[in-house]
């Protein structure tokens, strides 16, 4: 990877990975990746499913069964299941 | 169409399970079974309002509502399109209902700004963070501003050290950059050591790149090239994260030489600590980081005339490195609108103990506590009394029902007899004794202190064997009044921050729960049932029915038969030793008939 050379570039770098980023939330290519501290300690393990054009929601108390039923009905059919964990904050 | 129906702690004990079932029956009942989904919900934290209900895709919340109101909900709202207005949520301050969540008072008590990227992106992906806008305080500051500039865009933001104290950041670099020598060191404090506080960790592990832009920033501010991040070894995740993220910034040229063409050099190590508390003080960190043993020395000289190998140095918190890039990208004056008079921006908190919502939030500074406990919380673990909150770990206090509104931040705290501490926030219910509570802090520190002064090596341990003795009902009222005396001596003569707040603990729970320790040392009773040697097992001799299932499972021997039958019985009841017993509960889980009981 080539250095960034000045203010400019890295801007130019944001708004062209935002839009490779936009397009890993657009696309229908499933991809999973570890974040950090979401917040929800109380119900650990969590998980957040993004779906193109969707708010994203959080899964709480995900374990093996949780994880097949959130993809085969919340992520292929969307349905929601039990266990979303509401949103209580604003970030900036 | 989705229908949440909350069914955290709070709701489910009003009646949310009986919602959702009559939810589902009557949407049969109308064939609606397969367009609308009934979908049981984690806590939304906003218990005392609950049982809530919120409807998708339109964001409706509907607060406290009741299994009768259902019917009403499926009917208008789901058949008809138009919103429930009497159970919508009702602005306390203009006192209108407001429909969408996303407008509601509740969501706006969270602010995540240390926190922005936690959880969205991906930690080990430096393109991530940069689409988010990362590197670009970085950018600015060297491309537009001198580093005078950026000294007092950081002063005026009002941003205070993070790590407890809350000595104000920009003077602090002030002061550092005033010493101008060949090499000067950025140094970032992460040996987060309070029992219970986890932020900085998080921070690291969530959003690494913010630490290493905003190092850099102090870098050019201050004129330092190194930085270096102290950083204990039981935190493998944030050790790993933030190499790979000082790798990433070295490929793209973001740290290293003449960063984005700018003529600045600046690099960052990481020195591994062993965990000490003690080395969370700034002079032992530095100590600890130069090979030496982690002890506090006296200051002046502060590390910014003399820190790490005697070279001007600045320390900063986790927390507070992660404001620094923000403040630079939205200015000083944005900051400065969020919090308080005195205490600007936000606060991180790690909240743990008898609550239902543990985790970790961040709120705007002047925030109370009931709002954090009730609202953000979602209130006390199995709907059991609030006794205290505990801040600031071994250095802070525990403050009771009368500080619920209290506006969090410095000052306040420090006026109410605890501290903002590094952001650790125990809350305990009635179960917890405060005298135990205090004891246990300070077995914490005895345990960690170093030992270089007499105030805190010696001070300490006799208080705490103060403690121990009025917790095993040995105390008397002349403890009492010495343990206020040694807390005052060792609070005057101790040589470093740790001495100087250990008695923080002893000293809030005396003032504000006098009454335990007066019944811990004058009726020898512990209200909380939590120190053993003041409690005293019985057994309803009327209850008993003489079955000797306790006597046949006590493993001191101390149980035996009286003489005495009780009315209907036909075998003697049963009694306990007081001297044998060692009070392990065994026989109370043995009895059948609830006849025996802790006193």
């Amino acid at each position: 990877m080539a250095k960034v050379k000045s203010l400019a570039e890295l801007k130019a770098m944001r708004e062209k990975l935002q839009s490779t980023l936009d397009l890993r939330e657009k696309s229908n290519d499933p991809d999973s990746f570890q974040t950090g501290c979401m917040g929800y300690c109380h119900a650990e393990p969590t998980i957040e499913v993004k779906c193109p054009g969707k708010d994203p929601i959080v899964f709480g108390h995900v374990d093996n069964n949780r994880a097949d039923e959130i993809l085969t009905k919340y992520v292929m059919n969307n349905e929601i299941v039990d266990g979303v964990i509401p949103v209580n904050y604003e970030t900036i | 169409m989705h229908v949440l129906v909350c069914g955290g702690t709070g709701c489910q004990a009003s009646a949310s399970a009986q919602i959702i079932k009559n939810f589902e029956d009557i949407l049969a009942a109308k064939g609606l079974q397969d367009e609308v989904q009934v979908v049981r919900t984690g806590c939304f934290g906003f218990c005392e309002k609950g049982p809530i209900v919120k409807i998708m895709p339109d964001n409706t919340f509907y607060t406290q509502v009741k299994p009768e109101d259902v019917e009403k909900i499926v009917n208008e709202h789901i058949i008809k399109g138009r919103k429930v207005t009497d159970l919508l949520y009702m602005d306390p301050e203009n006192k209108e209902h407001v429909a969408d969540s996303k407008h509601m008072g509740f969501y706006r008590k969270q602010l995540r700004i240390a926190l922005r990227n936690c959880g969205f992106i991906n930690p080990e992906n430096i393109d991530e963070c940069i689409s988010r806008g990362g590197y670009e305080a970085l950018g600015k500051v060297l491309s537009e501003m001198t580093p005078q500039q950026v000294v007092d865009e950081i002063t005026k933001s009002g941003l205070r050290g993070r790590g407890g104290a809350g000595f104000p950041t920009g003077v602090k670099w002030g002061l550092c950059a005033k010493n101008k020598c060949d090499e000067m060191y950025v140094i970032c404090n992460a040996d987060e050591g309070d029992p219970g506080a986890f932020m900085d960790r998080s921070i690291m592990e969530g959003d690494p790149h913010s630490i290493v832009e905003a190092m850099a920033i102090c870098g050019y501010a201050i004129g330092a090239t190194h930085g270096l991040v102290y950083i204990r070894a039981e935190y493998p995740l944030a050790i790993h994260r933030l190499q790979v993220a000082i790798a990433q910034a070295r490929e793209y040229g973001l740290l290293g030489k003449d960063i984005l063409g700018s003529g600045f050099d600046f690099d960052i190590e990481l020195r591994y600590g062993a965990g000490a508390f003690v080395c969370g003080e700034e002079t032992a960190l530095i100590h600890s980081m130069e090979g030496k043993r982690g002890e506090p020395t006296l200051k002046p000289p502060f590390p910014a005339v003399s820190g790490y190998m005697a070279k001007p140095s600045n320390v900063n918190n986790v927390e507070t490195f992660a404001n620094v890039p923000i403040i630079i990208t939205k200015g000083a004056d944005w900051f400065a609108s969020i919090g308080s008079e005195k205490s600007k921006g936000t606060k991180v908190f790690a909240l743990a103990g008898q609550i239902n919502n543990v985790g970790l939030i961040e709120v705007p500074m002047g925030t109370t506590l009931r709002d954090i406990i009730y609202e953000i919380g979602g209130g006390i673990k199995g709907g059991r009394k609030f006794k205290a909150v505990q801040t600031g770990g071994p250095s802070g206090g525990c403050l009771t029902e009368k500080h619920l509104d209290t506006p969090i931040d410095y000052e306040s705290l420090a006026a109410a007899g605890s501290m903002m501490g590094s952001g650790g926030m125990v809350v305990m219910d009635d179960t917890s004794c405060m005298v135990a509570i205090a004891k246990f802090y300070l077995e914490f520190t005895c345990e960690e202190s170093c030992g270089k002064c007499s105030p805190c090596r010696i001070g300490n341990k006799r208080m705490l064997e103060i403690l121990t003795k009025i917790t095993e009902g040995r105390g008397t009222m002349d403890d009492l009044q010495e343990l206020r005396n040694l807390a005052a001596v060792i609070k005057d003569t101790a040589l470093c921050g740790l001495g100087q707040t250990s008695p923080n603990p002893v000293l809030s729970t005396l003032d504000n729960f006098w009454d335990e320790y007066v019944e811990h040392v004058v009726d020898k009773k512990c209200r909380a049932g939590v120190c053993k040697k003041l409690m005293r097992y019985e057994i309803d001799k009327e209850k008993c029915i003489g079955c000797g299932a306790c006597k046949k499972n006590c493993p001191a021997e101390a149980i035996s038969k009286t003489d005495y039958i009780a009315p209907g019985h036909k075998l003697p009841s049963m009694m306990i030793d007081p001297s044998k017993c060692i009070k392990c509960g065994a026989c109370i889980s043995t009895c059948k008939f609830s006849a025996i009981s802790v006193k």
